[in-house]
């Protein structure tokens, strides 16, 4: 079971290495829209500096949101995703490793990248580090919620604008907890309320979230 | 088979017998709730005293207030007919899931606007980021969301079980919005305003509110109970007793 596992962590890690435009994409997605954010407001540093953890965490928002659209859809159209739900193992367990290969693909390269926005954003090294961290504990969040709306619109056509209706409302505990934390250290406060919360978060999506895409991928796909 | 012989209420449970009861209930309601909100905007507008704090702007308290619980109550019942529709596969449950949605979001628009009304005498201005304001606008997403997904997936039985099982998921994450905005509102300004601070209410205030309460009440009741009698017809299309009743109709 362990090795059809990891062969299947494998897998996706080869199509994802295939397709790198995909991550470039996300990637540059991600660059590009907290890059809008000074422009958009204003370039004082003081003010950058206020608002730069909402920026950040926002725009690793939307890049979640925009990398969802691959993580069922290929795979739904070539007969994959069916042949997944009908292998040998729990189908909660096999989509929690899809989901696991998912985040590491676009959402680590986005959490690697934070410093440097941090830095443009003049932010110092503690609040960089609890941003950086918050991004760490917050994303898998994202992604466990997100493969649920994926789920539930996968062979939809033009799903995008209706996974992000459907999605924004659930992310926005995630988006408070993940930016007031950073907020939080820099009026000076302690940040482990928010990391608990936020671990407390992740926990519990991370055991419920499986089934409940796996629920939903049964629903569309049937 | 025996089983929905034996418990007498599965009976409105389908279609055909649902569609004659919702005829009779419809006007008895939609009469109900005129009545009452007549009454009700009597007794707001003319006995109520006058508010010594907010002067009369308060008034709009006797539609907002009723809307806004019908918003949150109407939501939970939504959910409630999900899981039925989708754990026992009642087509009956997911009709009426279906016709909640709309009038639960228009309460949810209504108390909005009321509220942004209401909100410019007292506070000076039409909107604050103040926690029940927004996850009142949050509750619209999750309804828009559960509409748009329905309406979104062609085969009906497939959307009609995604979009519960989203309401679902929607329900169970409503506390946690509620109370992660509630945090964050803390955390950032400190709350000027409270919306509750008004508790003591005069008795002519209180029956003004609780006529309104059962006007909306009602009017949501009739105006639910039509919807799903239009969308059985709809969907009951090939059904003979549907059929008849339609074509009494366009004659």
């Amino acid at each position: 079971m362990h090795r059809m596992l990891w062969k299947l962590f494998n897998r996706d890690m080869a199509l994802f290495m295939q397709r790198k435009q995909d991550i470039v994409t996300v990637l540059g997605f991600f660059l590009v829209a907290v890059a809008l954010f000074p422009l958009g407001i204003s370039s004082d540093p003081e003010l950058l500096r206020e608002i730069a953890p909402g920026a950040i965490w926002i725009a690793a928002l939307f890049s979640t949101v925009l990398a969802l659209d691959r993580l069922f859809s290929e795979d739904m159209d070539d007969g994959t995703l069916e042949q997944q739900l009908l292998m040998p193992l729990p189908i909660s367990l096999v989509l929690l490793v899809r989901l696991i290969a998912h985040w590491v693909v676009t959402s680590l390269p986005i959490i690697v990248l934070t410093p440097v926005m941090g830095v443009q954003f003049g932010l110092n090294l503690d609040e960089i580090v609890i941003l950086t961290f918050s991004l760490l504990l917050g994303t898998p969040v994202l992604v466990l919620l997100g493969a649920i709306g994926a789920a539930l619109t996968v062979g939809l056509k033009s799903s995008g604008g209706l996974v992000t209706l459907l999605l924004l409302p659930l992310y926005v505990p995630v988006l408070i907890l993940g930016t007031s934390s950073v907020s939080s250290v820099m009026a000076g406060m302690e940040v482990t309320a928010h990391f608990s919360l936020m671990g407390a978060a992740l926990i519990v999506s991370l055991v419920l979230s499986p089934f409940a895409v796996a629920t939903a991928l049964k629903i569309t796909i049937d | 088979m025996s089983m929905t012989r034996r418990i007498p209420w599965m009976k409105y449970a389908s279609a055909s017998s649902f569609y004659p009861l919702a005829n009779r209930l419809v006007p008895i309601f939609m009469g109900l709730a005129i009545v009452l909100a007549v009454i009700g905007l009597y007794v707001g507008f003319f006995v109520a005293p006058i508010d010594y704090q907010q002067g009369n702007s308060y008034r709009i308290m006797f539609l907002h207030v009723p809307a806004a619980w019908m918003s949150m109550f109407i939501y939970l019942l939504l959910a409630v007919y999900a899981i039925i529709s989708l754990v026992w596969r009642v087509k009956m449950a997911d009709i009426m899931a279906y016709s909640l949605a709309p009038t639960g979001a228009m309460f949810t628009f209504l108390a909005l606007l009321t509220g942004a009304l209401w909100g410019r005498p007292t506070w000076g201005t039409y909107w604050i980021w103040d926690a029940r304001l927004t996850s009142e606008l949050l509750l619209l997403f999750l309804y828009l969301g559960y509409m748009g997904l329905y309406s979104a997936i062609p085969d009906r039985q497939r959307a009609s079980r995604a979009a519960s099982f989203l309401a679902i998921v929607g329900v169970v994450n409503v506390p946690i919005i509620y109370f992660s905005v509630v945090w964050w509102n803390t955390l950032h300004q400190g709350s000027s305003f409270s919306v509750s601070d008004g508790a003591s209410m005069t008795s002519d205030m209180l029956s003004a509110l609780l006529l309104m309460t059962f006007a909306c009440w009602a009017y949501a009741i009739a105006v639910v109970l039509r919807r799903a009698q239009a969308v059985i017809l709809e969907r009951k299309k090939v059904a003979l007793w549907a059929s008849q009743i339609s074509r009494k109709k366009e004659s």
